[in-house]
């Protein structure tokens, strides 16, 4: 069995060549045979569906590689720097789409590309200086209509008479490919009907499958979608080119999560790679946890009181406040827990000063500014300062010394809606507390044992 | 759905906006900005860019902004000015979208923006537009565009100064006007913000400036206005009246909302800075043994990102693995100071003794240089 339809396989194989090369012969050659003709012919066809289907499913085939020269930018001007590429080697454009920015005399030109296709070559590093006339990069365009016009061409696209009067009186353009007008035209699609997710509302290709597959309520397959939708931006580095003026402008449509089922991996580096360190050194400290609760009934009462006293002077109380003053009455009593011991536990300094902190979560990580000398201050100087850090956190200013020399932690989860926690004490400190959200519940006052 | 709430919106611009956009064909358009907030303004000269018809006519926006400093697309924000002294003093930092330099905008400044299609794109017209009106109001005042599209007044004074941004279709040319800008706090804010900086990004070049005011005392602020529009109409053959209008409608402009919020935030202020590197010198101290040495800092900020932090500190001052530590600590995040200190603090936790101390001190003055 193996044996013949290797042997078939073969003979099928030497057949194809011979049509395929009888095919490049017939282009060749002034004219074919004719028995050779209807065969062709026929392979010629499924060729061209092939080709029409692969036009739908692939992004590229290849196509001729064109040099996109710089156009005249006008008032004369011969030379420009680039100042920033918005694409590299290799990223797919689609017309219109911004490729670079360049700087002359003052003026700063975006430079769209002409053509659909994929970046082969940059002329330009970044500061390098750029002629006019001269090319700018190397697109290789998609096997598609042979005519690339040369000047950018106002595409206005048959629509329902009222809506072509709108978008005139608005001076819009619905802009789309001539690959994904002639998608639509293939497929009945008026493209008017077209949601377009692409920039200045444009109609992209995937938008018209989209629409496709409401309409007939067709499954496109997986892979299909993968092929099409743009690339994961790449980690940790310079990600997709994102043109300005496309940033203003998001599309209209809610943005599509893209999955790609790919895992992403990057290097840990910077400050994520410093805390690693101090949270390894951390947990080798030997913890010990104790949990209560405590009744704040009179705290809540205290607190709305005093509220409007430290508003006239212009500060915000919050709990936290009174939660620092009173670890500092605490640690008064218990000098251990404002200790640090050195490296082997040789040695353990009892800080004179209460240096408490407060841990905040931000888009950095876990930053702990301190209340310097809490033992010193009145829950009121707490607010205050409090206050102080807080504006100097929103504008990014917490320098050095705000956020080292600490020698005790609140950590405040209620903030976040948590009730337990289990803190890690934060080196050099010995010891940290966290402060669960403020509830209203039920409780037994008295229990009279009757 | 979201394709007739489009259709939609359209509609209502229409009907809204049908007096000012609509109109008859030839005639241009002159719209005075309500707004005093730079973002807003920027965010609408973008949407006027982008979305209004310039092919058969012009558009000449007017706006003025609370202090703010703005800096041109391809600058360094850090080289150009004191981002320290801003905050203190509330002043915003807005990059726009056109080239050029840095300037220092407030009240007592005028802004035009001439919005025409790319083939229409002129700017020694529309400075000549700017100069007519101004001797048209004041006819012996010595004013005149220079090569470098600079308008100069007495052929010393900078009044006025331009850039410009070139799209697909489009084009525009703003300038400023000096009227009676506060010229003492714009000297205290256009100054680097730290040292050492090295960097290709466009620089600015200063001139020295003087108030259309102190040259000419009776021209007021509405009277500036009328000839400068009369001028505009008259040199493009328009008829066009004064239309006020108010960047932060989104009704009025789809999508400016969204246009404000990316021109505030730091992606598009800080992260487009071309690469640049800070090279200098620190000096360090020794609190309790009075001791001090002198050590260098390099960092290569690309994206305002950090992308490398190298310390050379003397092997007798601070064992080199630490020095290496805090410097790679630096390393893939914001070049801002806290997030420089949060990084420092994250490091000095782990370390005791003379070594904290030491490790703080060197800490201390690499977040001071960082703004």
């Amino acid at each position: 069995m193996a044996a013949v339809t290797r042997g078939s396989f073969a003979v099928l194989r030497r057949l194809l060549t011979q049509q395929y090369r009888r095919r490049c012969f017939r282009l060749q050659s002034v004219r074919c045979d004719r028995t050779v003709q209807p065969l062709a012919f026929r392979w010629d066809r499924n060729i061209q569906m092939l080709s029409s289907r692969t036009l739908h499913i692939a992004s590229v085939s290849r196509g001729p590689i064109v040099q996109f020269k710089l156009s005249d930018i006008g008032e004369g001007i011969m030379e420009v720097t680039v100042k920033e590429w918005y694409v590299k080697e290799g990223d797919k454009v689609s017309q219109f789409d911004s490729i670079c920015e360049v700087q002359s005399d003052k003026a700063s030109v975006t430079i769209t590309s002409r053509y659909d296709g994929v970046i082969k070559r940059l002329y330009y590093d970044v500061d390098a200086t750029a002629l006019v006339g001269k090319p700018l990069v190397d697109i290789e365009t998609e096997a598609g209509p042979a005519v690339i016009p040369e000047e950018d061409v106002v595409e206005t696209p048959a629509m329902a008479r009222e809506e072509h009067t709108h978008q005139e009186i608005k001076g819009l353009k619905t802009q789309a490919t001539p690959a994904v007008r002639r998608l639509a035209i293939e497929n009945n699609i008026k493209l008017s009907e077209v949601v377009g997710t692409g920039r200045d509302g444009r109609i992209l290709k995937e938008d018209i499958l989209n629409f496709l597959a409401k309409q007939t309520g067709a499954i496109i397959p997986p892979t299909l979608f993968q092929e099409i939708q743009t690339p994961p931006p790449a980690p940790a580095t310079a990600a997709r080119p994102a043109s300005t003026a496309a940033a203003a402008k998001p599309p209209p449509a809610t943005p599509r999560p893209v999955f790609t089922g790919k895992d992403v991996t990057e290097p840990l580096k910077g400050f994520h790679k410093a805390m690693v360190r101090t949270m390894t050194a951390a947990l080798k400290i030997p913890h010990f946890g104790y949990c209560d609760e405590v009744d704040l009934s009179r705290l809540v009462s205290l607190r709305s009181e005093l509220r409007s006293i430290a508003e006239a002077r212009g500060v915000k109380l919050s709990y936290m406040p009174f939660f620092i003053k009173a670890a500092s009455l605490g640690l008064l009593h218990f000098p251990v827990l404002n200790a640090s011991v050195d490296e082997g536990c040789q040695n353990i300094t009892y800080k004179a000063s209460h240096n408490i902190g407060l841990a905040m979560d931000t888009l950095q990580g876990l930053l702990v500014p301190n209340v310097k000398n809490v033992q010193l201050l009145s829950v009121f100087d707490i607010a205050q300062e409090l206050n102080r850090l807080q504006a100097l956190g929103v504008a990014g200013q917490l320098g050095t010394s705000e956020l080292s020399g600490g020698t005790f932690t609140l950590s405040n989860i209620g903030s976040i809606g948590g009730t337990y926690a289990k803190p890690v004490i934060l080196p050099p400190e010995v010891a940290i507390g966290a402060l669960g959200k403020i509830q209203v519940l039920p409780q037994y006052e008295h229990i009279h044992v009757l | 759905m979201s394709h007739v709430r489009r259709s939609l919106s359209l509609l209502r611009v229409d009907g809204v906006l049908g007096g000012v956009f609509g109109g008859c064909d030839a005639s241009g358009l002159v719209l005075l900005s309500r707004s005093t907030d730079v973002f807003e303004n920027l965010a609408l000269e973008d949407w006027i860019d982008a979305n209004v018809d310039l092919q058969r006519r012009g558009v000449l926006l007017l706006w003025r902004n609370r202090p703010a400093v703005v800096i041109g697309r391809h600058q360094n924000p850090w080289a150009e000015c004191n981002l320290a002294a801003m905050r203190r003093a509330a002043v915003p930092l807005a990059r726009r979208r056109s080239g050029g330099g840095t300037v220092y905008h407030d009240l007592g400044n005028l802004n035009m923006t001439f919005f025409a299609s790319k083939k229409a794109y002129d700017r020694q017209r529309n400075l000549s537009v700017v100069t007519g009106a101004l001797r048209r109001a004041r006819p012996g005042l010595d004013v005149h565009a220079t090569e470098r599209l600079d308008i100069l007044l007495n052929g010393r004074f900078k009044i006025s100064g331009s850039a410009s941004r070139l799209s697909r279709k489009s084009s525009y040319h703003h300038c400023t006007l000096l009227h009676s800008a506060d010229r003492s706090a714009l000297a205290a804010v256009l100054r680097p913000s730290c040292p050492g900086i090295h960097s290709n990004a466009t620089p600015s070049v200063p001139s020295p400036v003087a108030n259309l005011l102190d040259h000419a005392p009776s021209l007021q602020w509405d009277e500036l206005l009328d000839a400068l529009v009369q001028q505009y109409n008259a040199e493009f053959g328009y008829d066009a009246a004064v239309a006020p209008v108010d960047p932060a409608d989104e009704l009025a402009f789809p999508g400016v909302g969204r246009a404000v919020a990316e021109l505030r935030g730091w992606d598009w202020t800080f992260s487009k800075t071309p690469k640049f590197s800070v090279q200098t010198a620190l000096h360090l101290t020794d609190a309790v043994s009075a001791a001090s040495c002198s050590a260098r800092l390099h960092v290569e900020v690309k994206g305002g990102v950090v992308e490398s932090c190298v310390l050379d500190v003397p092997a007798h001052w601070l064992p080199p693995r630490l020095v290496a530590a805090l410097a790679a600590a630096l390393v893939g995040d914001r070049f801002c100071r806290q997030r420089a200190a949060a990084a420092v603090a994250a490091v000095l936790r782990t370390e005791n003794g003379e070594l904290q101390r030491r490790l703080l001190d060197l800490g201390d003055a690499l977040v001071s240089v960082i703004s």
